[in-house]
């Protein structure tokens, strides 16, 4: 049996390079062996993205994309199909549970410096697959057709329109109609269960290659490749096989466990996962008295909201909403560290690192709240810590006293 | 380190604590509905209530009839109950028994579907509203709401509760809105608080099936829940050994 197996193998081999492939990624990986907690999130959001592939395909087998059905199919989901809710809040979870991670993920390299030469385009990449991730959110959360969907899709849409010259044009391109409309939702359920997803995998495996290319960064942020043994591999790194898929997977099923406690007992996650108004079908001639988006957007949302209309045209907002988001893929070049990571850095970037966090985390509340003055005065400062701390940054990062990096990676 | 660590769990914990408020009334304190979906006696009392109160004038199109078996009830006990005819096929869906035009042209608006209600509106709000109905000559049906002023619906549940009066007290400059129970319900013949007390248990039934109606997987859900923790926690000891195993010699 296994004389046969070895045969196949190499025949296989022979033809694909199978052997080779998975000892580059897999057995001869070599990953830092300090990974702390925060690597978790890397492995966790290929997880997420599996589990959202194979339930959407399941829901995609039951839910009829169409404005007199949409709501109904859901419901029919919920109820009539064996096991439909467990698909139906798998895939809702999964949603919100995706940014959880890849917002850790990405906090994990603005501590440890993981988006520093040589892994910039690592980090754009990555950036790239977080705003598709954004896209297939967007999408996706049109197709149960709720009052927060339709009016939360309008809402958005009307944001490009708001842009000179093209923007009306821009928005009835993306709508297909004048108003979000049955159409809309045809669109938005191809591009949410083929085009994103396409483009989501492709960007992915690419992700991989250029990770597996530079190799990973490390809780120290120095370069274990200054030492290496005989054979050529870093003396301070393990085989990713047996090592880290074995710690990867404790974080897995640790991961699992959060996850199954709110699928089981909070799908709603008290109205920040699924909203209330969801349950009300979509009517597009009854506007709810408060929209709000979901939570994993309104940091964006809120600063949106925080920049004044510049005559009657929102546009500075929808301005200031696009550089927030995109002014992530600069960080290699705006930080001018000496050090990649957090450690090793001087109370500067600590500061700066602390308050962007209370900005962000500050900016999605209040994204979910009513804009009353109190709040848009809030939203203003916060606003503007969150632009300072990517601003400031060229500055604040060179004059920054750090501490001397050590030669070998620590474990703490 | 460990500050930020500890920072970002509290953030967390922050974010998953407290529900967002449910989405209309403003100002009105909610009280809080005894919602326990492992009663069946009470979702089966609440079912009867609805069948025979709401299901006139509301439909439930996402529910079906046998889904009923869920909560403990029969198929002889579903059709009695719910007055259907003896050849009604269970696996249909609850239909209202009046039509949507003529229930808008009575009531001025067509009144909602009632599947999900308990989803989208809570069941604070709804064991509220139902509690909160007072005679008002005003209003075109004789009956207007705290929770919901000015809403459509007239109030098919007095002969259950009786006749409440709004009555608007002053407290140093402040007006406070306060329901009275006038004339309590003639079918309680006990004492008057004995009265209040059992058209808020008889309402707490009702919200009690709407939430169950909102969702029905709810019920299996919690109990599979357990299992399924069970068995990941388990796994995860097993992973967590074998982890430690393989790393043993990687100081």
């Amino acid at each position: 049996m296994m004389e046969r197996l070895k045969k196949l193998v190499c025949w296989i081999d022979e033809r694909f390079p199978l052997i080779a492939t998975y000892k580059a990624h897999v057995s001869e990986y070599y990953a830092p062996k300090n990974f702390n907690f925060w690597y978790f999130f890397g492995s966790l959001a290929l997880l997420v993205l599996v589990i959202q592939i194979v339930s959407g395909i399941f829901l995609a087998m039951n839910y009829k994309p169409d404005a007199m059905f949409a709501f109904a199919s859901v419901e029919y989901i919920m109820r009539d199909v064996h096991w439909g809710w467990l698909l139906r809040y798998i895939h809702s979870t999964g949603a919100s549970m995706f940014f959880v991670v890849i917002y850790l993920h990405m906090f994990r390299s603005l501590m440890y410096g993981s988006y520093r030469k040589p892994r910039e385009l690592l980090w754009i990449i990555g950036m790239i697959i977080y705003l598709a991730l954004m896209g297939e959110a967007f999408m996706g959360y049109l197709l149960p057709w709720g009052q927060m969907s339709f009016w939360g899709a309008q809402v958005i849409v009307n944001l490009f329109s708001s842009i000179p010259y093209i923007g009306h044009d821009l928005a009835i391109l993306i709508r297909g109609d004048f108003v979000v409309s049955d159409t809309t939702l045809n669109r938005f359920f191809a591009l949410h269960v083929i085009a994103i997803p396409l483009v989501l995998l492709a960007i992915v495996v690419a992700h991989l290659v250029a990770l597996h290319e530079v190799g990973s960064n490390n809780p120290d942020g120095i370069d274990i490749k200054k030492h290496k043994d005989a054979n050529g591999n870093p003396l301070d790194a393990v085989p990713f096989h047996p090592y880290y898929t074995t710690k990867d997977g404790v974080g897995a099923v640790g991961f699992l466990i959060v996850f199954c406690a709110i699928i089981f007992f909070a799908p709603e996650m008290g109205g920040y996962f699924l909203e209330d108004n969801n349950f009300v079908p979509a009517n597009p001639m009854k506007t709810p008295e408060h929209i709000a988006p979901v939570w994993y957007f309104t940091p964006y949302y809120a600063i949106l909201r925080a920049v004044p209309p510049l005559f009657g045209s929102q546009f500075p907002g929808v301005v200031a909403m696009g550089v927030a988001t995109v002014i992530f893929f600069f960080l290699p070049w705006l930080d001018r560290g000496k050090v990649r990571s957090i450690r090793y850095r001087g109370p500067v970037y600590k500061i700066f690192l602390t308050l962007f966090v209370i900005s962000f985390v500050g900016l999605g509340w209040l994204g979910l709240m009513p804009a009353t003055p109190t709040y848009t005065l809030i939203s203003r400062i916060l606003a503007v810590v969150y632009f300072a701390f990517f601003f400031l940054m060229p500055w604040y990062t060179k004059i920054d006293k750090c501490k001397p990096e050590p030669d070998r990676v620590t474990s703490r | 380190m460990k500050a930020i660590n500890n920072l970002l769990i509290l953030l967390l914990l922050l974010l998953m604590a407290p529900s967002m408020a449910h989405a209309s009334t403003e100002g009105i304190h909610l009280d809080k509905a005894p919602v326990d979906l492992q009663n069946m006696e009470s979702l089966q009392r609440g079912a009867k209530l609805f069948a025979s109160r709401c299901l006139a004038c509301h439909s439930a199109s996402y529910m079906r009839y046998n889904r009923l078996l869920d909560i403990g009830m029969t198929a002889e006990q579903i059709k009695k109950d719910w007055e259907l005819p003896e050849d009604v096929n269970l696996g249909s869906t609850m239909q209202a028994a009046m039509d949507s035009n003529s229930a808008r042209l009575a009531f001025g608006t067509a009144p909602p579907d009632l599947s999900v209600i308990a989803r989208s509106r809570g069941a604070d709000w709804l064991y509220t509203y139902m509690r909160t109905f007072y005679a008002d000559p005003d209003r075109p049906s004789g009956w207007n709401n705290l929770t919901f002023p000015g809403v459509g619906m007239p109030f098919v549940l007095a002969d259950l509760q009786g006749t409440q009066v709004l009555r608007i007290e002053k407290h140093g400059g402040k007006k406070i809105s306060k329901l009275v129970l006038e004339t309590p319900s003639p079918m309680c013949t006990a004492g008057f608080s004995m009265c209040v007390a059992g058209y808020d248990a008889a309402i707490a039934d009702l919200v009690n099936y709407l939430v169950f109606m909102g969702d029905p997987s709810k019920i299996v859900r919690s109990r599979l829940g357990y299992i399924v923790l069970g068995f990941l926690l388990f796994l995860f000891t097993l992973l967590y050994a074998l982890k430690k195993e393989v790393w043993k010699d990687v100081h």
